[in-house]
């Protein structure tokens, strides 16, 4: 087995590029694809560089061709095919494409430590959501949150809540998916809050390009609406709220 | 440094002690100087809230100094450390090497002193020069503490020098002498580390002042919300820094000896280098968890900011360096079984182990915000993949953290065994349990891991603590019957020392370069989250400089920092090798 080192390492190579382009939909971008081929060639050549033996075994063939113990043509063939896979890397790389370009946007951008909602002053550390308590009156509020998901925030968000609605596709960024992991239940119902009463324009100054299309909710919702709101998309996309507190993520306050 | 003193005193005592008074009394003057300058500078210029330093950015030169300072601290905090675990084995299993190699590394410590003392006086200055009035304000919030931080140098001066001359005289019977001696560097060290944790943190989560910024209680101020995190992480931090630093000493003598007998020497002190950084940098990630813990709490702002606002592209690269770290540290071990008869039973492992720890890295480092282009992001549907979202998030970056440093522990246990055959009869009953120790942390880690993304966050944050539990508890068990199980165990044949390829040579200068890097990173991060503030959400930055740089540039300078950070090591080390070559 040792003796093919090369061979093998070369082929898992080519496996992992093939099943990361090929086996994973939607494609993972170029940069995560990138990441992870780079790691990839370093951990196989870290792996063989482990071991005495496998690391000549692994030089052996290279050493062949090119201390030309080979025959002529496979020494040929190794000597035209490296410079055209540099060439057609370069070329992929410089090729003109009509792409959008990057776009590095932050996970979520810091909340303020306070903002004004109509006027008012509100101070986003220690916000809690009134309306989120244990008693019946819990599930009547949820049903009113729904309702005014369904018309203010459906069209946009989806009707799974998964950030596919009607308009999501002409969106950029696109409409927050809030049954992904990484959004409602990472965050406290206070950012939530904030997000939603201040919406796009509301975004902070490390939240660059500003262009989400989210409107600014408390221009159309009272306070209140607000928190039903939160409540049902909580509810809805099946999360809960993240709390520092244990015990308060209940709701006990 | 002490060759150039012409006069031999008689006694070693007194040798010792007058050796530690011109240490004394070059700190001292040293102090003086500071204050004279700083005086001098202060009283001289013509007043403001914050100075230019000859037009170079005020930030950017405390920046520097405060790192370099850091590093310094944290090597001569770290190799005391370092160097008393080696001789307190030395002791303990009779083996001379042990003793030789702290006191190899003790020797360092008299020079990194000073570098270490004129860099944090050079700060002082450009606290005083740069930042006047916010100074000012520190100085006076926290006068008690100064005091307290300038006794402790002395203390910390006092006995580093007695434990480096007393080295040779207090052998034998009068060991535990020096052994107390080197408690007490350490114990001050520990002290003077804490002392300025309370003035950073401070600056992080302040406590105890009331609206105006003035003082209403001082241990409030100095146990504030992230003092103990950082404390913690600092402390093992430093000792993995200078076990890391050994281990890159030693590598670069392997790679310049002349002799057998050298590369021998020298590739053990390697070995024994990597052993105490990599044992100290396991419980590390934890010990961030923690300190990420209370800065959220804290203020979400800032935790949010940190990791998934402006800073978490930093987290990237953090994540690429500790997987690289555990890459570094595998591959020493494997190249090192190498040289141990009877290693090669366990060269099997390596194929799982590998993949385990790529696959770990690669959720590691998988970013939660993805860059892609605009028909990516239309595919992606938003820059969450939905797929490979699952990745970005903590409870994966848990998991995967977790069964790294698990496949990282087997890895040195295989090594340990190495030669060894058990001859225990219960030998393969304790294997078993073994085996079934590190198999059922896995399974903790992973299925808690699985499972955490159907509960909410704060049950969430528990079960990262039973994942740690199970890791730790299975380590525990391993070593508790590795000992017994290789009480007397045959041996296959002596370890064939320096006989090991020069690239795991490397591996060891990349280990101790990459702590060094993430140091210097993660310090940034740890600062820069206050963004605009010196004293978070109390006292504002109102300089120019104020603002948050883009991370290239930042990254810039911390990576600057690393190569003059190396360049003064190398100085060190080079100035001690050619003691050595005098005497
Ligand atoms: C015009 C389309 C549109 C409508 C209508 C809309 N949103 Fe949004 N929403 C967005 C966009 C775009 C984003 C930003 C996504 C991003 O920043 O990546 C967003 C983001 C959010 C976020 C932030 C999620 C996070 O992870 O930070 C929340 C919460 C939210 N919307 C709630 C609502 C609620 C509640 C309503 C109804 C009251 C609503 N949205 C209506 C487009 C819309």
């Amino acid at each position: 087995m040792i003796r093919w080192t090369f061979f093998i390492a070369l082929g898992l190579w080519l496996l992992v590029l093939v099943g990361l382009k090929l086996l994973i939909a939607p494609p993972i971008p170029a940069s995560v694809l990138t990441l992870y081929l780079v790691m990839t060639t370093v951990a196989i050549v870290l792996f063989v560089m482990a071991n005495e033996d496998r690391w000549r075994a692994f030089q052996a063939p290279l050493r062949a061709v090119f201390e030309g113990r080979v025959p002529r043509f496979v020494q040929a063939a190794v000597l035209i095919a490296l410079p055209v896979l540099v060439m057609g890397a370069a070329y992929l790389r410089l090729a003109p494409t009509h792409d959008a370009p990057f776009e590095p946007r932050v996970v979520h951008p810091e909340p303020p430590s306070g903002f004004n909602l109509k006027g008012k002053r509100i101070s986003v550390s220690g916000l809690k959501n009134p309306l989120r308590t244990d008693g019946p009156e819990l599930a009547a509020r949820i049903a009113e949150g729904k309702n005014i998901y369904y018309r203010n925030c459906f069209f946009c968000h989806g009707d799974s809540l998964a950030g596919d609605g009607h308009f999501a596709g002409v969106f950029r960024p696109i409409p927050a998916n809030f049954r992904d992991v990484g959004t409602l239940s990472m965050l406290q119902e206070s950012y939530v809050f904030w997000r939603v009463a201040t919406g796009g324009s509301g975004l902070p100054k490390g939240a660059t390009p500003w262009n989400s299309a989210m409107p600014v909710w408390q221009d159309f919702l009272s306070e209140d609406e607000i928190w039903k709101v939160v409540l049902y998309i909580y509810a809805g996309s099946g999360s809960t709220p993240r709390t520092w507190e244990e015990g308060t993520h209940a709701g006990h306050q | 440094m002490s060759a150039r003193w012409p006069e031999r005193p008689a006694t070693p005592t007194a040798r010792a002690l007058s050796q530690t008074y011109k240490g004394v009394l070059k700190v001292s003057l040293l102090l003086v100087a500071t204050y004279v300058v700083a005086q001098a500078l202060s009283g001289f210029l013509p007043a403001a809230g914050y100075r230019d330093l000859l037009g170079l950015s005020n930030r950017t030169a405390v920046w520097i100094v405060a790192e370099l300072h850091l590093m310094f601290a944290a090597f001569v905090l770290g190799v005391p450390i370092f160097a008393l675990i080696t001789e307190v084995v030395g002791v303990a299993t009779k083996d001379r090497r042990y003793d030789d190699l702290a006191r190899e590394f003790t020797k360092l410590l008299a020079m990194a002193y000073t570098l270490t003392a004129v860099l944090g006086c050079t700060l002082l200055v450009l606290f005083v020069v740069l930042y006047p009035k916010f100074t000012a304000y520190m100085h006076g919030l926290f006068k008690p503490t100064w005091a307290l931080y300038l006794t402790l140098i002395f203390a910390e001066v006092i006995f580093a020098y007695l434990y480096w001359y007393t080295w040779d005289h207090l052998q034998g019977a009068r060991k535990r002498w020096h052994i107390a001696l080197g408690v007490m560097v350490n114990l001050w060290g520990t002290a003077l580390l804490f002392i300025a944790d309370a003035w950073v943190t401070f600056m992080m989560s302040p406590a105890g002042i009331d609206e105006a910024g003035n003082l209403t209680s001082l241990w409030a101020a100095v146990a504030n919300l992230t003092w103990m995190p950082i404390n913690i992480h600092r402390l093992l931090a430093n000792v993995a820094f200078g076990g890391a630093i050994a281990a890159a000493y030693a590598a670069f003598r392997f790679l310049a000896a002349r002799d057998d007998a050298e590369r021998a020497r020298f590739d053990w002190m390697g070995y024994v280098g990597s052993f105490i950084a990599i044992g100290a940098f396991i419980p590390l990630p934890f010990a961030g968890y923690w300190l990420g813990r209370e800065i959220y709490q804290f203020s979400e702002q800032m935790g949010v900011s940190m990791m998934g606002g402006g800073f978490s592209w930093l987290w990237i690269l953090q994540a690429m360096l500790i997987g690289s770290l555990f890459f570094a540290a595998n591959v020493y071990l494997w190249l090192g079984m190498g040289r141990i008869p009877g290693a090669e039973r366990y060269t099997k492992f390596q194929v799982p182990m590998m993949l385990i720890l790529t696959l770990g890295f690669l959720v590691w480092a998988t970013p939660r915000s993805i860059i892609a282009t605009g028909s990516e992001m239309v595919a992606m549907g938003g820059s969450h993949h939905p797929f490979l979202g699952l990745f970005g998030v903590m409870a994966a970056k848990n998991t995967a953290v977790n069964v790294m440093i698990l496949t990282t522990f087997f890895s040195f246990m295989l090594y340990r065994r190495g030669n060894r055959v058990a001859v225990v009869p219960w030998a393969a009953a304790g294997k078993a349990v073994q085996a079934l120790a590190i198999a059922a942390a896995a399974v903790v880690v992973v299925g808690y891991g699985v499972y955490s993304y159907y509960v909410p966050s704060i049950v969430r944050i528990g079960y990262s603590v039973y994942q740690v539990t199970a890791v730790l508890a299975a380590m525990v068990v391993f070593v508790a019957i590795d000992i017994p199980l290789l009480k007397g165990a045959r041996e296959i044949g002596p370890i064939a020392w320096g006989r090991i390829p020069a690239r795991a040579q490397y591996a060891l200068v990349f280990l101790a370069v990459t702590f060094t890097w993430l140091m210097g990173l993660m310090g940034y991060i740890r600062s820069g989250i206050r963004q605009h503030w010196h004293v978070y959400g109390r006292v504002a930055d109102e300089s120019a400089n104020a603002y948050t740089m883009t991370h290239g540039d930042a990254t810039l300078i911390v990576s600057g920092i690393v190569v003059a950070f190396f360049l003064l090591v190398a100085a060190v080390f080079f100035m001690a090798m050619r003691e050595e070559r005098k005497a």
